[in-house]
């Protein structure tokens, strides 16, 4: 990131640039890494999608809250309100099973007792609880697989990278076999044949998705060391005799590797998504399992009649569009703050 | 050029092995019991898979292993070629009731017919909404356009679908789910009706059928509409910013400065300049069509490739899910280099570089 600094006799701007305030946070991250950070609160479309990312947050921290556990062991299994097949419409009375009342639930609702309040899917598993927690899965899933996606693609694009060579070629072609199947077939078929030896639960698809997730974030680490490695302050390192890992680590990959950061972190989102996807497919976690994609596929076999049964369609898909729009928002956002023919338009 | 296309088929072998080896190691993680289902067909009785496995040295040296599930072995007494996938011997599927490669060859053209009718909707509309977008920068279209992508990126394939079916099924019965209507599946699996092609709609038309050739369009409809909505997002971004920055271009303004009409400007001088990445993206996501449709299809119920390897991968049916990614990976190879190649035809920086 070169620096800009005036040339000639320019009192005046020399003097601006020294006045200009700089906080603690911009000091820290840096002037480029500071205007990445800005453009998160800068469009109105970057500000909903914060602020839709924040709902979620505040959902799935208030779970215990907003849907109690029938069985406090286990509070991603959704309660079924007996077993019957037909869906129960919504403010159907729960009569099995019941949930302790929250405190909030009277004011709320304004019923005594608990209702279904989104309507129970086949098997009478309740909708509510099924959204509810099927939040907490989708930050649990995203950012378990973001940050293992990220340190696996840093770490091997970084390596390439810096020792090019063989070392370089031989991660660049397992890179080039493994994007050969389309991701979301790739990981349906190692989760499909993971599942039979780790068991029914979201492991299976979540070691799937970082197996074939990180090989997007180690070509583009691998791009940006490559032009890092050139700098200066780097050939400053090795001159007075670091160690390559130290030159690596504590030179090269802290001045490569923000933009990637930001950006995989919204990749939260297309990762919630496929996991939804798989387990809508009826891969990864057991039936009943509080997962947007689980309750969505409860309407698969309803498709007849899914006028009548449009909640069970309607209130998973609404969390799961606007959680991922959410992460889309904000990294539209992100991406023409990043993008460097933007640089110094904004 | 020629150097380009070589280096280019140099790597397809490498990547044939590669895919291979991923294949194995991930079959490698079923015991040989169940990996003996390759080579014995049916429901299997005990003594058969011991037999099998001590036949075909499942549990040799890894080498040994690969180069066996590779070729295959030749039966001394009765000179037939069991197992090998080279020679199309993929295994006996469970859920389908028939070997792999016989399931495979009765699903494809399905999918393949979807693919074909889907590319016209998914390439020219994206790009015309994508040009229109970029013509009108800022305006309304723009902003609606903008809108539409990212409202289309957001929303998951399968919400879509279920969400057509509610209201085109469902509620006013236009376009059902499945293949055929019962009637025409009575027709189309008898004598009379000759498979030129193994493609429904142009066999339906072959057949002289044009009942049967709007039916199956009819049924093809809402996945054509699903597969073509979420592509339209993507292509219309590409082609949006690629088309911004040509019209930037200065020989863009020249032809301005001389008088040219704006339509001519726009469409003569400006798109076909801005269509380059949109090009790239256009390979891909046919091969992607043939490819990643398992979730179109499985929610619309049609039976293709990608609805019968999520139907296997569901019941855990291993050998039947590593099969069609064999297939796949085999179709995406070739394709990827066609495209490439094609690629490399259109710009003339890629074959030099």
């Amino acid at each position: 990131m070169t620096q800009v600094t005036p040339t000639g006799n320019n009192e005046l701007l020399g003097e601006a640039v020294a006045r200009r305030k700089i906080g603690r946070v911009e000091r820290f991250l840096g002037p480029d890494n500071y205007r990445v950070l800005q453009g998160l609160f800068k469009t109105p479309a970057s500000i909903a999608g914060s602020l839709l990312i924040l709902f979620f947050v505040i959902i799935a921290l208030a779970a215990p809250v907003l849907a109690p556990p029938v069985t406090p062991n286990e509070p991603y299994k959704i309660p079924r309100d007996g077993f019957k097949s037909q869906p129960r419409e919504i403010g159907a009375k729960w009569t099995k099973n019941v949930p302790d009342i929250p405190f909030w639930y009277k004011a709320v609702t304004g019923n005594e007792k608990w209702v279904h309040l989104f309507g129970t899917a086949q098997g009478q598993y309740d909708i509510y609880y099924g959204v509810i927690w099927g939040t907490r899965t989708a930050f649990k899933t995203g950012l378990i697989v973001v940050i293992s996606t990220v340190l696996l693609g840093v770490l091997v694009g970084a390596v390439s990278a810096y020792y090019g060579g063989l070392v370089d070629n031989i991660l660049m072609r397992i890179v080039d076999v493994l994007l050969v199947l389309p991701s979301l077939m790739a990981t349906l078929i190692l989760a499909a044949v993971l599942t039979p030896v780790i068991g029914r639960s979201t492991l299976p698809v979540m070691i799937s998705l970082i197996a074939f997730g990180w090989l997007g974030y180690a070509r583009v680490i691998r791009g940006d060391i490559l032009s890092v490695k050139e700098r200066d302050y780097v050939l400053a390192a090795r001159v007075i005799g670091n160690k390559d890992s130290r030159i690596l680590f504590r030179h090269i990959i802290p001045n490569a590797v923000f933009p990637t950061l930001v950006l995989a972190s919204l990749a939260i989102g297309d990762v919630v998504l496929s996991f939804a996807a798989l387990s809508f497919l009826g891969i990864g976690v057991d039936v009943g399992y509080a997962d947007w994609g689980q309750v969505l596929a409860f309407a698969r076999n309803w498709i007849t009649s899914l006028d009548d049964y449009w909640y069970i369609i309607a209130f998973p898909g609404i969390a799961l569009v606007l959680y991922v729009m959410g992460f889309n928002l904000l990294g539209d956002a992100l991406r023409d703050v990043l993008d460097p023919r933007m640089r110094g338009k904004t | 050029m020629l150097t380009y296309v070589i280096r280019r088929l140099l790597l397809v072998p490498l990547l044939l092995f590669g895919v291979t080896i991923l294949i194995f190691i991930m079959q490698k993680f079923l015991d040989p019991v169940e990996r003996a289902a390759l080579y014995v067909r049916g429901d299997p009785k005990a003594n058969q898979i011991e037999a099998a496995i001590t036949k075909y040295c499942l549990d040799c040296p890894i080498p040994v292993q690969y180069l066996n599930w590779m070729v295959g072995k030749v039966d001394s007494t009765t000179g037939e070629r069991e197992g090998g996938i080279l020679f199309g011997n993929f295994g006996w599927s469970k859920t389908g009731s028939q070997p792999v490669a016989s399931l495979i060859a009765r699903r494809f053209p399905n999918t393949l017919d979807l693919t074909i009718w889907a590319v016209g909707p998914v390439i020219l509309v994206g790009i015309w909404l994508g040009v229109q977008a970029a013509v009108h920068h800022n305006g309304f279209i723009d902003q609606a356009a903008r809108v539409f992508s990212i409202v289309g990126t957001s929303f998951p394939t399968f919400v879509f679908g279920l969400l057509m079916l509610m209201f085109f099924y469902a509620n006013l019965g236009w376009f059902p789910p499945g293949r055929l209507s019962d009637e025409f599946n009575i027709v189309v699996s008898s004598d009379q009706f000759h498979r030129y092609t193994t493609l429904l709609t142009f066999d339906a038309l072959l057949n002289g059928r044009g009942d049967i050739f709007l039916d199956a369009l009819r049924h093809m409809f809402l996945p054509i509409l699903t597969l073509s909505y979420i592509s339209w997002a993507t292509f219309l971004r590409v082609t949006r910013s690629s088309m911004l920055e040509t019209l930037r271009q200065e020989y863009v303004t020249t032809a301005r400065a001389k008088g040219l009409p704006e339509r001519d400007v726009i469409y003569k001088h400006a798109q076909p300049n801005a269509m380059l990445p949109v090009v790239t993206l256009a390979g891909f996501s046919v091969v992607g069509l043939l490819a990643g449709v398992i979730i179109t299809e499985t929610v619309f119920d049609y039976p293709g490739i990608g609805s019968a390897a999520a139907q296997a991968s569901a019941q855990l049916d291993v050998i039947t899910v590593l099969g069609f990614a064999l297939f796949n990976g085999l179709i995406l190879i070739v394709a990827n280099l066609i495209v490439d190649v094609l690629y490399a035809f259109v710009d003339p920086r890629v074959r030099l570089s």
